[in-house]
């Protein structure tokens, strides 16, 4: 396989923006990859679009086809890559693919979701159309009871408290306020989501334990990175960041079917295919973008993918180490958490802000000689997760 | 003025008692006073609620018309048996409500309008002129509507309100009703606040009702980027 490089990197600031539709947010990310790269009249091939529901959200299908033309990137072939929350990751292993077997030499990958389109009860019912259709879904099962039921059980089995989430929240919206892009730009306190008598008005329960600030926020939004041959990339005028580990791993659709409910065995297993692939190890990333939907994810996901033993994720985040500045800085950019979560975005958004660290551009937030970064974008409800391990190439 | 005219042309009052203030710690771990307003502060109240007329979003508009037109009513002596509570952080005006008394036992809910947003401003400040009504005022009931999905969504789903015959007084809209018995269901979930107000915080918020800019107050309410009509 050939080298891939990210050329360039892009984003559009998530937050609810009523004044735009899918295409413009999806056409805005993609610019802003090819002005970032310096493109210029180099063709692109291909363009993969990550994004889950365009269809119910805004009535709209085929968006990967459309954006290509509103690009002017015809006859460029054209894709949307649908996978759940983990359509942006999917949808950048796709562009991977394609550069690195040599079949696309330019390829331009597009995360996108507009949700704010439908009220909050309805995105959460759209969101929950992934889990399965008889065993869960119509039980009332959504995405937030089933990060309730996988607290509880993490937090019983390990030790992690409340105050654990809620400092996973404190971190990644301290974090936010230094992303231009972040959704969230707002600082809080552990007095005033958790041990304030009264804050559980500020904070009430969503799905016990998660209560409200321990959920990400409902975004618009859309990210886009161009992928290319390290040959085209060296005429183009960024610092080299290639894609050196891609993982992938798929579990039960349903959660009573795991042995284990606590065990994200897909992310065990795409974090060591991404890591192998890469020859490093997880000792050796500098910074991380973990799926912190619900925030015993970034938790449960620091431990699954390596970076620390079952049961000490939390005990790194106590002592400060998951912090910009500590040993593994976690979700610089404010993770899902505080930058947003429009799902099908959110893949291609971790590695936009790992492309931005490893450049040294990520502005206040930037982790201090960030050379390796890795990112995990978190399918269902683990059932389907992508990893990668992004480097800087001296 | 002519006070003879004057006085047929100003509807009759009701006594009512004084909302006592209190104090909500926010989610950053602010503090926001909540405390009634009187007639003599609905001019620098208007300051904050004018900017809000430009912002079609959630319906800003409208509430920020209907709420201008009911202070400066009340301020004038021509609306009947009307209260307003007003939020401030650090002295600074983040959001009024109002409500009109249609009867002693029943009240008529007019509007909530937060100038600051993510922070359940709106949700506080509502939460207090129901405490106003049921417990203070003694009320067996108040009608109230939304003109937002999002207040829809805050006050006739979180409250659990019930559905009632007839038209609310704005614009016609379907009533619902908050009786004193779900408002004591739901007071320990939705209705925050500790008396008394510290003595350092009740002065800075009765020193000064400080008013942010117009582009603050837009940008508030738009988010990081402005989308003005």
């Amino acid at each position: 396989m050939r080298p891939v490089v990210v050329a360039g990197a892009g984003m559009i600031p998530f937050e609810r923006r009523d004044d735009d539709s899918l295409m413009d947010m999806l056409a805005a990310a993609g610019l802003n990859a090819m002005d970032d790269a310096g493109l210029g009249n180099l063709p692109v091939n291909s363009v993969y679009v990550g994004n889950m529901a365009s269809g119910l959200f805004n009535h709209q299908v085929s968006v990967a086809s459309a954006l290509v033309d509103r690009l002017s990137l015809l006859p460029a072939a054209a894709d949307r890559v649908e996978n759940g929350p983990a359509s942006g990751g999917s949808a950048i292993k796709n562009g991977f693919l394609a550069v690195a077997s040599g079949f696309n030499d330019i390829v331009l990958v597009v995360g996108g979701e507009k949700m704010r389109d439908v009220i909050g009860p309805k995105a959460t019912d759209i969101v929950a159309c992934m889990t399965h259709p008889e065993a869960e879904y119509i039980y009332g099962l959504t995405l937030p009871s089933m990060a309730g039921m996988f607290a509880r059980l993490y937090m019983e089995k390990y030790g992690i408290t409340r105050e654990h989430l809620s400092m996973v929240a404190i971190k990644n919206q301290t974090n936010g306020l230094l992303n231009p892009y972040a959704h969230i730009q707002m600082k809080i306190t552990m007095e005033g989501i958790l041990t304030h008598p009264q804050s559980h008005v500020n904070s009430p329960v969503v799905a016990d334990p998660i209560h409200l600030y321990d959920c990400c926020p409902v975004s618009d939004g859309a990210a886009a990175v161009l992928l290319t041959t390290e040959e085209i990339a060296k005429k183009l005028k960024k610092p080299l960041v290639t894609i050196d580990g891609v993982g992938q791993a798929t579990d039960t659709h349903t959660l009573q079917e795991r042995s284990d409910p606590t065990d994200l065995k897909a992310v065990t297993l795409a974090s060591e295919q991404a890591f192998k692939m890469a020859g490093i190890k997880p000792k050796d990333i500098d910074v991380a973008e973990l799926h912190d939907a619900f925030t015993i994810l970034e938790i449960a996901e620091s431990e699954h993918a390596g970076f620390f033993p079952k049961g000490e994720g939390a005990k790194a985040l106590e002592r400060g180490e998951t912090q910009i500045g500590g040993k593994l800085p976690i979700n610089p950019s404010g993770g899902l958490k505080a930058r947003g979560h429009p799902v099908g975005a959110t893949g291609v958004a971790q590695a936009v802000e790992l492309v931005w660290q490893l450049r040294g551009e990520a502005g206040e937030r930037q982790v201090k000689d960030a050379a390796n970064g890795f990112s995990l974008n978190f399918g269902g409800f683990g059932n389907n997760v992508l990893a990668f391990v992004l480097r800087r190439k001296s | 003025m002519d006070m003879e005219v004057e006085e047929y042309l100003r509807p009759p009052e009701m006594d009512l008692p004084p909302y006592p203030p209190k104090v909500v710690t926010l989610a950053t771990g602010g503090k926001l006073v909540i405390r009634q307003a009187s007639r003599d502060d609905v001019p620098i109240i208007l300051e904050a609620v004018r900017p809000t007329l430009k912002v079609e979003r959630d319906f800003y508009d409208i509430v920020g018309a209907r709420v201008y037109a009911e202070l400066l009513g009340w301020y004038r002596y021509r609306v009947r048996d009307e209260f307003c509570l007003m939020g401030q952080i650090d002295g600074l005006l983040v959001g009024v409500v109002n409500t009109r008394l249609y009867s002693r036992e029943l009240g008529i809910s007019l509007h909530t309008l937060a100038t600051e947003r993510g922070l359940r401003i709106g949700a506080h400040l509502f939460a207090a002129k129901m405490e106003y009504s049921f417990e203070y005022i003694g009320q067996e009931e108040v009608l109230i509507t939304a003109e937002s999905p999002i207040g829809f969504r805050r006050w006739m789903i979180e409250y659990e309100l019930i559905l009632r015959e007839g038209q609310h007084e704005l614009g016609g809209a379907a009533p619902y009703g908050l009786t004193k018995e779900l408002y004591y269901k739901h007071k320990d979930r939705l209705v925050a606040g500790e008396r008394p107000v510290p003595e350092e915080l009740l002065a800075v918020a009765e020193k000064e009702i400080i008013v942010a800019s117009e582009d603050d107050i837009l940008e508030k309410i738009l988010g990081a980027r402005r989308k003005v009509r």
